[in-house]
Order: structure tokens, then C-alpha cells, then sequence
């Protein structure tokens, strides 16, 4: 999937995290989080999942995390690169 | 006359020679010079902060105190150590009975050595931060309500000199925080300080007329009386720990904690009951009035901490009594000044273990937070889980060893961080004090409870381990990487009677 325009999925509330994506070339991947400490292995672990499963090869990705469960990171994540890749067909069955 | 009084005492020196200390009479008001004149109605009284200080002689190295009764919306504690600072004053011991996120003004004094040691019950926000980063050199020293009587009866904190926050005084120094303006209710820790220290300051916004009734602080412990702007702001008495919620997955655990107590086996007639601080804790009460008048009884006191909830339900009829250290918000402190029943309390009365009797061991039930709960139920009410200071000892420990029932309540998880963890970062109370942990994903009992594991199983509540509810926790978060700390010791953590359960190190960034 390829980013082809800024977007953003998510909040800051506690509990949540915003996501920006952007065009790039290569992949560059910035995460802020108020739990790094204890969970920052395990957020990017499953930041680069996510990624991996759309095929993002290429973006600039944001995330500034509240302390969100996985599956909020995962869901942000999948949403900010659909609206920033303006992708028409989606393969649901990729998303889950 | 002085001829004849000195060759009286002669003579009463030759028949009894171990009176060798007596004082002859001199003159009607040798001991009390101001009788002479009009200054005995305003001797006390200082123009400002700094000349109370100076009146009272404080040097370096000396201790100075304050009450925490207006919590965020104190403007005393910075205020005086600010005039204090200006004064060239250094190496100074504070001992407030707590301090809240409106303190950070104090860092650049901590910074300068204007302060060099803290007595404290907890510490919040910036201050706290910069602390638990390695601010000090001595660590300071966190202790409970309680605890805190007994540090200063036994000498450890020596107050020099007492700067109190009141609403209104006379001029001889009888106070309260029930009338005036800027109220702020139970003066619990002020009496405390106003018995023990050397010299008591009052800070007021009014000088009433003589005699100011009702007396928390009396006038034979008032040294001197400073008139200022304000003292506090009641309005921000019940922000942050001591915030009204309407948060549904609190008010859930709120309601788990009142079934609870329903079926404990100590929901009869004439039980006694306290919330602690914190949303849950506090919104419990909400759900007991309809338990209450299903079951036709009555409580015989509430104790605390009291909130507007707990007094909803003493002027309905419903707790006889309130025992007040420390009104929880405006409602409490009016209540205090309006109702005979809600009577004030020192902290020594509360809950100090070496007193000859406190109420804490009357307490039928308890309801307290957590930021962490282990495997042991050990509670951590002081450090969070990336090891910084922002809490507060309170009264935790306090009332967990007092009540019967000491219930704990708390989200399983808050964002990512799991509250029930295989060791707590801080120990605060020992699970030996703790009953029963009430989450919004289940209930756990210590398992020297057997008998209320039972009663709880019985009324059907989601009883389980708390290996189980670990396990819950870690499920939904992952498990967490154990935090860094540093060698140095930044914080002491006493128990109620003084002793050491744990110590705070810097955390490593």
C-alpha cells in the first residue's frame, strides 16, 4: 500500500494515540509514547507489523502514543495509511 | 514591700534550702509586660510574613511547618517560603503535613539550599518529578497522617516554627476553617503542629472579634497573627485526587466496592466506614444509601477525608456521626461549621498509632485507591509505574491496619500500565492490612480472608484470584519492562509507626 498523501487517524486522549503518515521515500518511523519505558519494545514491535501486513514500504509514520492497547495502535495505524494511500479496492481480510 | 519580701525568702531559705530556685514577687505584671498598656490586644499581631518571621527568630537549619487542608488551592506553603528565601534564611527543614502539584514554585528554593529536607506525605506533579530525578541530596521522608504525629511526638520532625492557614482568628489566635471566606473545614493537621511546635504563626484573611468560636487552634498555642489577601482557594480543594467523577467505568468499580461491603458480613447496624481519596473511593458512597434503606440500618460514624457523598448521608439520617481530620470539598467544610454531628479531629485523634486512641481502630470499613496492587497485596500509593513520586502516603496505611475490612480499589489497567503486578515498585501498606481488591474486571481476596471469599461467592460477585486478575492485567497490556533505577535513594518511605518499609531511588532517564 502506498501512502500518497498526509493523514491522520486517532486522539490524545489517554488511552489513545494519533497517527500521521506521509509520503516518503523509504521507511521512517517516529514514535513518542508515555509508557516508552515499560512497553517501547512492544509498541514498535507491533507498529511494524501493522506496517508489514498493509505492505507500507514507503512513509513517513508519527505516532505519538497515550499508553493505547495493541489493538487501538493496530486499528490507528490501518486507518491513517487507508486515508493517506486512497486505496479504492481494500483487501479486508489483510485488516484483521 | 522588696525589703521585707527578700528577708521572708531568707528565712525560707534557711528552713528549706531545696527552694533554692524561687522567684521573688517583683511586680503584677512582671511576666506580662503588654497588661500595662493596650498593647495586650494586639501583641500578637504582625504587619506581614516577614516580620512573623523574624519575630520568631528563624535561623538556619530550624523546621518549619504547614497543613495541606487547601491541597491545589493552597497560597500559603510557596508564599512564606518564598518571604523566608528573601530573608538570605538557608538549610531549612520543611515539614508539610503534605505536598500537592501547586508546590513546584518551591524547586528554584530547593535549588538555592533555602530548603535542604522534606517531611512529607507525598509529593505531585513538578516537584515531585524533580525529586524523584535526583533535586535533593537528602531524600525525603514520606509518611503517613498517622505517622506523622508520631514522627513529631517522638522528636524525629522538631518544629521550630508552625505557618498555618486558617479561614479566621481573633486576635489571641482562636481559629477555624469553618467561617469567613476562603474556608477550608477540618483543620486536623494544623492542631497537630499548633500543640507541638515552638512557635505558632496564623495566617488569616480575617481577625474576628474576640472570642472566634468554634476553636480548632487556641489561643494559648497562638504565638503570633499575619493578616493576609488569601490563604487558599476552597474551590481547588477537590480537584485531583479528591475529584468528583462521573466516569462509568469508575463509578462501575465504585459499585463493585458497595456490593462488596453489602455482603462483606460488616454491613449491620451501627457499622463505621471511611473513603479514602481517589474517584472510585470517594463515589462508593453514592451507592450504599439504597443498600442501606433495603436493609433498614444506620452507620454510627463516617471517618476522614470527608466528602459532600458522606454527608449527603449524615443529614439524611444515615451515619449518625462524622469524624473529620480533613474536609475533602466546600460541602464537608460547611457541613463542619452547620451540623453538631460532624466534629473535627486532629490527626493524632485520626490516626496516629502511638496516641492513646485512635479512631482508625474503631473503623468498621475502608475504602482506599491504589496505583499498584502485587501479587502479596502490598500497595503502592506513591510511585508510579515509571518510578517517579506522584502520590501520597495519606492515610493508607493508617486506616488499612485500623478497619476489619480494608478494601482496595482500582482500574485494572490505567492506559497501558497494569495496576496488578507481580511487585509493587513502593510499598506503602503491606498486604497483611489489605482484604480485598475490587477492579472493573473482577475481585480478588487475601487469602488469610477465607470467610469473606465465601459471603462474596455467595451474593455471586465475580470473585477470583489475584494471580488471575495478573494474568488478566498482562493479557491486555503485555507484560511491562521493569524499570531502571539509579543508586541513589531519593525518598524514605515510613510506616505509621515510624519504622522504614521501603526506600524510592532516582529513576534513570
Amino acid at each position: 500500500m502506498k501512502i500518497q498523501k498526509e493523514a491522520m487517524a486517532g486522539t490524545l486522549e489517554s488511552s489513545d494515540l494519533l497517527v500521521k503518515v506521509m509520503p516518503n521515500t523509504g521507511i521512517e518511523i517516529v514514535i513518542n509514547s508515555d509508557v516508552n519505558k515499560q512497553f517501547g519494545d512492544q509498541i514498535r514491535a507491533v507498529v511494524n507489523q501493522t506496517l508489514n501486513d498493509l505492505n507500507v514500504t514507503d512513509g513517513l509514520i508519527i505516532i505519538d502514543d497515550k499508553g493505547a492497547l495493541d489493538c487501538a495502535i493496530r486499528a490507528r495505524i490501518q486507518c491513517a495509511v487507508l486515508r493517506g494511500a486512497e486505496e479504492e479496492n481494500l483487501d479486508w481480510s489483510k485488516l484483521l | 514591700m522588696t525589703t521585707s519580701i527578700n528577708q521572708k525568702i531568707d528565712d525560707l531559705l534557711k528552713q528549706h534550702p531545696d527552694l533554692k530556685n524561687i522567684t521573688p514577687f517583683i511586680d503584677a505584671n512582671a511576666t506580662t509586660p503588654y497588661l500595662k498598656d493596650e498593647s495586650k490586644y494586639t501583641r500578637k499581631l504582625c504587619d506581614s510574613i516577614e516580620q512573623a518571621i523574624k519575630k520568631c527568630e528563624l535561623r538556619d537549619g530550624m523546621t518549619i511547618s504547614f497543613h495541606h487542608a487547601f491541597r491545589e488551592g493552597d497560597k500559603v506553603i510557596n508564599k512564606v517560603v518564598e518571604t523566608i528565601s528573601k530573608l538570605g534564611i538557608k538549610n531549612l527543614t520543611l515539614a508539610s503535613s503534605s505536598l500537592l502539584s501547586c508546590n513546584a514554585t518551591l524547586i528554584p528554593h530547593i535549588e538555592a539550599g533555602v530548603i535542604t529536607k522534606i517531611y512529607t506525605s507525598g509529593l505531585r506533579g513538578k516537584l515531585a518529578d524533580a525529586i524523584s530525578h535526583g533535586l535533593m541530596d537528602n531524600p525525603v521522608h514520606i509518611h503517613s497522617h498517622g505517622g506523622r504525629v508520631k514522627l513529631i511526638q517522638s522528636g524525629e520532625i522538631n518544629i521550630d516554627i508552625a505557618f498555618l492557614a486558617v479561614s479566621t482568628a481573633d486576635e489571641q489566635g482562636n481559629a477555624n476553617g469553618v467561617s469567613g471566606k476562603s474556608q477550608c473545614g477540618a483543620l486536623g493537621y494544623a492542631m497537630v503542629d499548633a500543640q507541638f511546635a515552638k512557635k505558632v504563626v496564623l495566617l488569616t484573611e480575617d481577625i474576628v472579634g474576640y472570642p472566634n468560636n468554634p476553636a480548632s487552634i487556641r489561643q494559648d498555642q497562638v504565638d503570633y497573627i499575619v493578616k493576609v489577601d488569601e490563604v487558599g482557594d476552597p474551590t481547588k480543594i477537590s480537584v485531583g485526587a479528591a475529584r468528583i467523577t462521573s466516569n462509568p467505568r469508575e463509578l462501575m468499580i465504585a459499585r463493585y466496592a458497595a456490593d462488596v461491603i453489602e455482603h462483606s458480613g460488616y454491613f449491620e447496624d451501627g457499622f463505621s466506614i471511611q473513603t479514602g481519596s481517589g474517584a472510585s473511593s470517594t463515589a462508593a458512597t453514592r451507592f450504599l444509601e439504597n443498600r442501606m434503606r433495603a436493609k433498614n440500618i444506620t452507620a454510627s460514624f463516617a471517618l476522614g477525608g470527608i466528602t459532600a457523598s458522606i454527608v449527603d448521608l449524615h443529614e439524611k439520617g444515615l451515619v449518625k456521626r462524622l469524624l473529620d481530620t480533613q474536609s475533602f470539598d466546600g460541602a464537608a467544610g460547611q457541613s463542619l461549621g452547620r451540623n453538631k454531628d460532624h466534629i473535627e479531629v486532629s490527626t493524632n485523634v485520626y490516626a496516629n498509632p502511638a496516641s492513646k486512641g485512635a479512631s482508625v481502630d474503631e473503623l468498621d470499613i475502608v475504602i482506599l485507591s491504589a496505583l499498584e496492587i502485587d501479587l502479596d497485596f502490598n500497595v503502592n500509593v506513591l510511585t508510579g509505574s515509571d518510578g517517579v513520586m506522584r502520590g501520597a502516603s495519606g492515610g493508607h496505611c493508617d486506616t488499612a491496619a485500623g478497619a476489619n475490612l480494608t478494601i482496595i480499589v482500582a482500574p485494572l489497567i490505567r492506559s497501558r500500565i497494569p495496576t496488578v503486578i507481580r511487585k509493587v515498585t513502593t510499598i506503602v501498606t503491606p498486604g497483611e492490612s489489605v482484604d480485598v481488591l475490587v477492579t472493573d474486571h473482577g475481585i480478588a481476596v487475601n487469602p488469610a480472608r477465607p470467610e469473606i471469599a465465601e459471603r462474596l461467592k455467595e451474593a455471586n460477585l465475580p470473585v477470583m484470584t489475584i494471580e488471575e486478575l495478573y494474568q488478566r492485567a498482562i493479557a491486555l497490556t503485555g507484560e511491562p519492562k521493569p524499570i531502571e533505577f539509579k543508586d541513589k535513594i531519593v525518598g524514605i518511605v515510613h510506616f505509621r509507626d515510624g519504622s522504614i518499609i521501603d526506600v524510592v531511588r532516582q529513576v534513570k532517564d
